[in-house]
């Protein structure tokens, strides 16, 4: 019997009546947990947070029907809400670091919850389960810790407090909210473990929504997969990762980075529509390489494949399967030329902290290195040194054998030139008050003096090697999406035309199908220009899909530099390892 | 509690610094004030006089000396007509002032919290829309306008109920005629609710929209404690500082509205003495009220740093004073 | 349902963007009308004025008649025109008292900001002590070493305005200076000079704005307050503060002499706070969304 029913939901906004998700329909039985994927601007938050009986200011929950435990929630009053809320179903926040009162010590945030949804019960009872339950989620229970505030506690132990919270009052269903977001591999995993385990072992139904097929892959019984607002395919997990129907859930899948390495990855190219933005007819047809007439004109039934298997699409039946695309080998460029770049010894330090130990690395011209490390680990802090942008260590950075200047405004033009470096996001590294060609034009102008229409026709050039329309130059960067700013970012780089590119966690930000077509650019520029790339990422998957070869850092060392599939197929370093059974991934 | 003290160390180089301003801004400037204070009536010995008295015949420095090291233990010397000391004429109407800046403070500040807490609680409602726009006009009104349009409706042309002029009998302190204290404290209650109350309503729209007061009612809290445990606290905190700001910059506002009333304050004193140009009486004022508001801040640093347990937390482990101007962080 | 809109839209650049916005509020257009009507008065009233500010047209504190639209003043002047001439000085003056505040305030502001740390400490540890004195405080204490002189005035208004606006342009201009554009022109070698004019000034012109009117309202209050004590513009000088001051006496038996300026003073600076809010308001609304 399932717990958590929802039936034909739509979710609009008030004003002008513009749907934010629409016929919404699935089922959560006690003990399974449902997960709900989709990129940026899909409407998955906003269905999670209807099961809560919660619309985001501006919007309500128009028709359909939501049961939690047999309570209706659409419709339901106040105080209704009030009582399922934290007692029958409770939420588990995507960040925590703002999700937790920054007032209130953690054992009164657990506590009130108790309180409030069992209040004839004695304070000593209540306070006994605040410790058992700080014990299920691997917390200590200590009244020192009781004691604390959330600002002193880290970041994997915030989250637990919040999964504390959910399960305090033995809810029958929880609703997580990608609750792994902000946290590194090791710890994501132990989070994802306590929340599996007990979901199971308390027999509460879950929705566990997430933009990370690989994460949701490793959690889930059933998968439904979203797309501007509505659900395209769902099913069970194997349904859904092996026998994908929907084109939309089969390019996502292929645009997952691969641990494993088998394939290439392969971007989707466009951006998911805004609600206010989306075509007539199927979502996805302007994005999909199987699109017919039909597509943009009806928007397609739900299709029953199987008993638990169902997908929204008009070509169904004919929709071209993708082919896998093989790696393609790539081959450590041999080092016995002259390294483009030389770091040899470099301590880097924040004031009289040390972040940075010993650090050595030699790039080759033309080869693309890794620096693969999680938060904390040291990497950004090495890549500004590069860029010249943190002038705090010692040691030496060389180009071509000569030693750089600490300081970007202690180097030569040249060598400014020649490297340039990409920030994490495309939100912040463009001046948002200047249109796009006067940022590239500026670089032009900058290191080669070129002007008008001599500079008109390079930014053309090079806003087609990064695969933007020409149009694009009187638009300010608040019009764009973040793949087309981080775009533009790559295309000011390139105006300099540089023998090394930075890039500092520069698809962080971005969807995963966004993420995998600017790999795919960047690739390809890689083999045009021979520019040589230092690559800097969390995600030790997708280095697999664009370096030669992989350094790996950890707390400001680097533990494990080779060639790509010497880190993959045998690490020296115990950490490597850690990490390659820690990622998360299709299996 | 070690960075209490480190606040209040950190404040000694701060009045220090403006007895130089004052002092700058006043004598060390060209022109001569003993003949600026004498003007028409200047014969050499009264002008000799009154340059002995000022020490203007003296460098700079010596002058400065001899005037801050006294200004510090609050002996401001003799006013210019050379009768009383400045601290016999001040005495008394310090204390008035005092009693007119308490008792505006003690229902403006309230009442604004008040005012900000439910109009970001009722958003978008009625009363936050009139609220707002009655703050956003009264706001935008220099207070001896508001005090005249004070003075109109409720003492001379529309009602007659509270003076128009506060008269206090000389020996006695504002207290004796609570009536002639209406009107002023109005007046400032109605200059300064506008500002505090806006910004409340804006740190607690703030808190509002924050996730841990989404979090606090997904756990089916009832909104009177969301508002309540979760929200105020957090809200106030940063509220503090503008509060602060607010009563130093009563101390501004007095000045102007003791005139108005001919309120026997140490603002009609300035008045007066800058009319006079009696520059001993006004370098003192000016003093006090400056220390006013270095003293007003470190009491809101350290109110801040007690409500906020990230900041107390942090206090509580370094005690941290290398910075000693910190105490001036964040004002504003 | 805006965010279409805009896409459709010939790109704009955001700070017209933003002016437009403004003005399509109630309140900021109210506020527009009210001040061109008062800027109106000061900058040609004295054409339409019957009579000179300073002749004497009947007996002190006459009533309105036929002649005298708002009747004498305490002296036997005509408060009608006394008052159309007496706009001028107080909004000149707080209109350059304003510039040269604002104006020093954001050089302050800018050159702080994109200082080394110990420079920008140094510089705002400075500021904040001159944060001590009370406006009108200070404005007294100078008056009080030089005599009243109107250019003084409006000079130390300004200066007062200063540091209060250096902080606010140099909290905005720190915040730019963390983003990553500034970096990357670092980075790319641009000067100091560059990086201040082309890549942080713009980014700080809604808060300059917000601050520019803000400043006004307050420098209005503050000119007519030193008239109205009696130590800014002289008799017979006709001036809406001092009109006040003159005619305040006499309140009861002829309230228009006070009246008409005050009225004039406070809905000028009222219109200029709602066109200020109403654009602070659309700017946090667009910068939110910019960083989203």
């Amino acid at each position: 019997m399932s717990v958590v029913k929802l039936s034909n939901v739509d979710i609009a906004i008030t004003r002008g009546g513009i749907k934010i998700v629409e016929k919404i329909s699935f089922e959560i039985a006690s003990g399974q947990i449902l997960g709900l994927v989709g990129e940026s601007g899909s409407g998955k938050t906003t269905v999670s947070m209807s099961l809560l009986g919660h619309t985001r200011k501006g919007a309500v929950i128009e028709s359909g029907s939501i049961t939690i435990d047999g309570h209706e929630i659409v419709d339901a009053s106040d105080n209704e809400l009030r009582s399922l809320r934290g007692g029958t179903i409770a939420y588990v926040p995507q960040d925590p670091g703002t999700a937790l009162n920054p007032g209130l010590r953690i054992s009164k945030q657990i506590l009130e919850s108790l309180e409030k949804h069992q209040p004839d019960v004695d304070h000593e009872v209540h306070m006994a389960r605040v410790r058992e339950i700080l014990t299920e989620v691997a917390l200590p229970s200590d009244e020192d810790f009781l004691k604390r505030y959330p600002h002193q506690l880290s970041g994997g132990q915030q989250q637990r407090v919040a999964i504390a919270i959910a399960f305090a009052c033995r809810p029958k269903v929880i609703v997580c909210d990608e609750p792994t977001t902000g946290l590194d591999v090791t710890t994501q995993s132990k989070v994802l473990a306590t929340i599996r385990a007990l979901c199971r072992e308390h027999g509460v139904a879950a929705l566990y929504v997430s933009h990370d097929l690989a994460v949701v892959s490793e959690l889930a019984d059933n998968v439904a997969v979203m797309y501007a607002g509505r659900i395209v395919e769902s099913g069970n997990r194997d349904e859904i990762f092996f026998n994908s129907i929907h084109p939309y859930t089969r390019r996502l899948i292929r645009a997952l980075p691969d641990i494993a390495g088998k394939n290439q990855i392969l971007g989707i190219s466009g951006y998911a529509p805004m609600p206010w933005d989306r075509p007539t007819g199927c979502a996805f047809a302007p994005r999909c390489a199987d699109a017919q007439s039909i597509c943009s004109q009806s928007v397609p039934e739900i299709t029953r494949i199987s008993g638990t298997h169902n997908v929204n699409c008009h070509r169904h039946k004919d929709s071209t399967k993708i082919v896998a695309t093989a790696r393609v080998e790539r081959d450590v460029v041999s080092s016995s030329t002259q390294a483009l770049l030389g770091i040899d010894g470099l301590n880097g330090f924040y004031g009289s902290r040390q972040v940075l130990f010993d650090t050595n690395i030699h790039i080759q011209p033309g080869e693309c290195v890794a620096l693969v490390g999680e938060s904390g680990s040291g990497k950004t802090t090495l890549s500004r040194c590069i860029g010249g942008l943190h002038d705090d260590y010692e040691g030496q950075i060389s180009y071509f054998g000569n030693a750089l200047g600490k300081h970007a405004l202690e180097r030569k033009k040249e060598e400014r030139r020649d490297i340039q470096y990409i920030f994490q996001s495309p939100y912040a590294s463009i001046n948002p008050r200047r249109p796009i060609g006067a940022t590239i034009s500026r670089q032009l102008e900058l290191f080669y003096g070129m002007k008008g229409s001599a500079a008109e026709a390079r930014i053309k050039e090079l806003l087609d090697l990064v695969s933007l329309p020409h149009a694009i130059v009187t638009s300010f960067p608040d019009q764009l999406s973040g793949g087309e700013r981080q775009r533009v970012a790559i295309a000011r780089a390139l105006a300099a035309e540089p023998k090394l590119l930075v890039c500092d966690e520069i698809t962080s930000a971005l969807d995963v199908s966004v993420q995998a077509s600017v790999i795919e650019t960047l690739k390809n520029l890689q083999e045009s220009t021979s520019v040589a790339l230092l690559f800097v990422t969390h995600n030790l998957a997708l280095t697999r899909s664009i370096a030669n070869r992989v350094a790996v850092m950890r707390k400001g060392t680097i533990v494990e530099y080779g060639g790509l599939d010497e880190v993959f197929n045998s690490p020296k370093a115990e950490y490597t390892n850690r990490l390659l059974q820690h990622t998360p991934t299709l299996k | 509690m070690l960075f209490v003290f480190g606040r209040i160390l950190a404040g000694i180089p701060i009045i220090i610094a403006l007895t130089v301003l004052v002092f700058m801004a006043t004598q060390a400037l060209p022109g001569d004030a003993a003949v600026s204070y004498l003007a028409n009536t200047a014969t050499p010995e009264r002008l000799a006089a009154i340059r002995e008295q000022l020490n203007l015949d003296d460098p700079l420095w010596v002058q400065y000396f001899s005037w801050a090291s006294d200004a510090l233990r609050l002996d401001f010397g003799m006013t210019l007509t050379g009768e009383t000391s400045v601290s016999a004429i001040l005495g008394e109407r310090i204390q008035n002032t005092l009693i007119l800046m308490a008792s505006s403070g003690i229902i403006a500040i309230p009442l604004s919290i008040v005012i900000g807490t439910y109009a970001a609680v009722r958003r978008g409602k009625i009363f936050d829309n009139v609220s707002s726009l009655v703050t956003l006009v009264l706001a935008a009104l220099p207070e001896f306008v508001v005090a005249i349009f004070v003075v109109f409706l409720l003492a001379t042309n529309v009602f007659q109920i509270f003076p128009a002029i506060s008269f206090v009998e000389p020996g006695t302190l504002a207290w004796a005629d609570p009536m002639s204290l209406v009107l002023p404290s109005l007046t400032l209650i109605l200059a300064v609710t506008p500002y505090v109350s806006r910004i409340m309503r804006g740190s607690m729209i703030e808190v509002m929209e924050s996730e841990y007061i989404q979090m606090a009612r997904l756990k089916g809290l009832s909104e009177r404690t969301v508002i309540m445990r979760h929200a105020l606290p957090n809200a106030i905190a940063p509220t503090i500082q503008v509060i602060a700001l607010q009563l130093a910059w009563l101390a501004g506002g007095v000045v102007v509205v003791e005139a108005v009333f001919a309120y026997p304050g140490i603002g009609t004193v300035m008045i007066d003495s800058v009319k006079a140009r009696d520059l001993p009486i006004v370098q003192a004022i000016t003093l006090m009220i400056a220390a006013l508001y270095v003293i007003l801040n470190i009491l809101a640093d350290i109110g801040t740093i007690l409500s906020t347990p990230r900041l107390r937390t942090k206090y509580a482990r370094k005690n941290d004073t290398s910075d000693v101007f910190a105490a001036m962080d964040g004002d504003q | 349902m805006q965010k279409k809109m805009q896409k459709k839209m010939k790109p704009k650049s955001q700070f017209r963007t933003l002016i437009g916005l403004t003005f399509k509020q109630g309140y900021a257009r109210l506020g527009g009308a009210i001040v061109l009507g008062i800027l109106f008065i000061a900058i040609f009233g004295p054409l339409f004025a019957p009579y000179t500010f300073d002749e004497f047209v009947d007996a002190p504190n006459a009533p309105r008649s036929d002649t005298l639209m708002l009747g004498a003043d305490y002296f036997g002047r005509d408060v009608y025109s006394r008052f159309l001439s007496g706009g001028r000085s107080i909004i000149g003056l707080s209109f350059i008292s304003t510039v040269l505040g604002v104006g020093l305030g954001l050089l302050i502001g800018l050159f702080a900001a994109s200082a080394k740390k110990r420079t920008d400490g140094l510089i705002m540890r400075v500021n904040d002590i001159l944060l001590a004195f009370p406006q009108i405080v200070f404005v007294l204490l100078v008056v009080s070493g030089f005599g009243t002189s109107v250019f003084l005035i409006a000079i130390t208004v300004g200066f007062t305005h200063a540091p209060r606006t250096a902080r606010i342009i140099r909290a905005a201009a720190a915040e730019v200076m963390e983003r990553d554009f500034i970096k990357a022109a670092i980075a790319v070698g641009e000067k100091r000079q560059r990086i201040i004019i082309s890549e942080l000034l713009p980014n700080v012109t809604s808060p300059l704005l917000v601050e520019f009117g803000l400043r006004m309202t307050y420098s209005i209050g503050l000119v007519a307050a030193v008239s109205f004590l009696g130590l800014g513009l002289q008799p017979p000088a006709a001036d809406w503060g001092l009109m006040i001051n003159e005619n305040r006496g006499s309140l009861t038996v002829q309230p228009w002499g006070v009246l008409a300026p005050i009225a004039a003073i406070a809905l000028f600076t009222i219109g200029v706070n709602f066109i200020t809010d109403s654009f602070a308001k659309v700017a946090i609304g667009i910068d939110r969304k910019g960083k989203e």
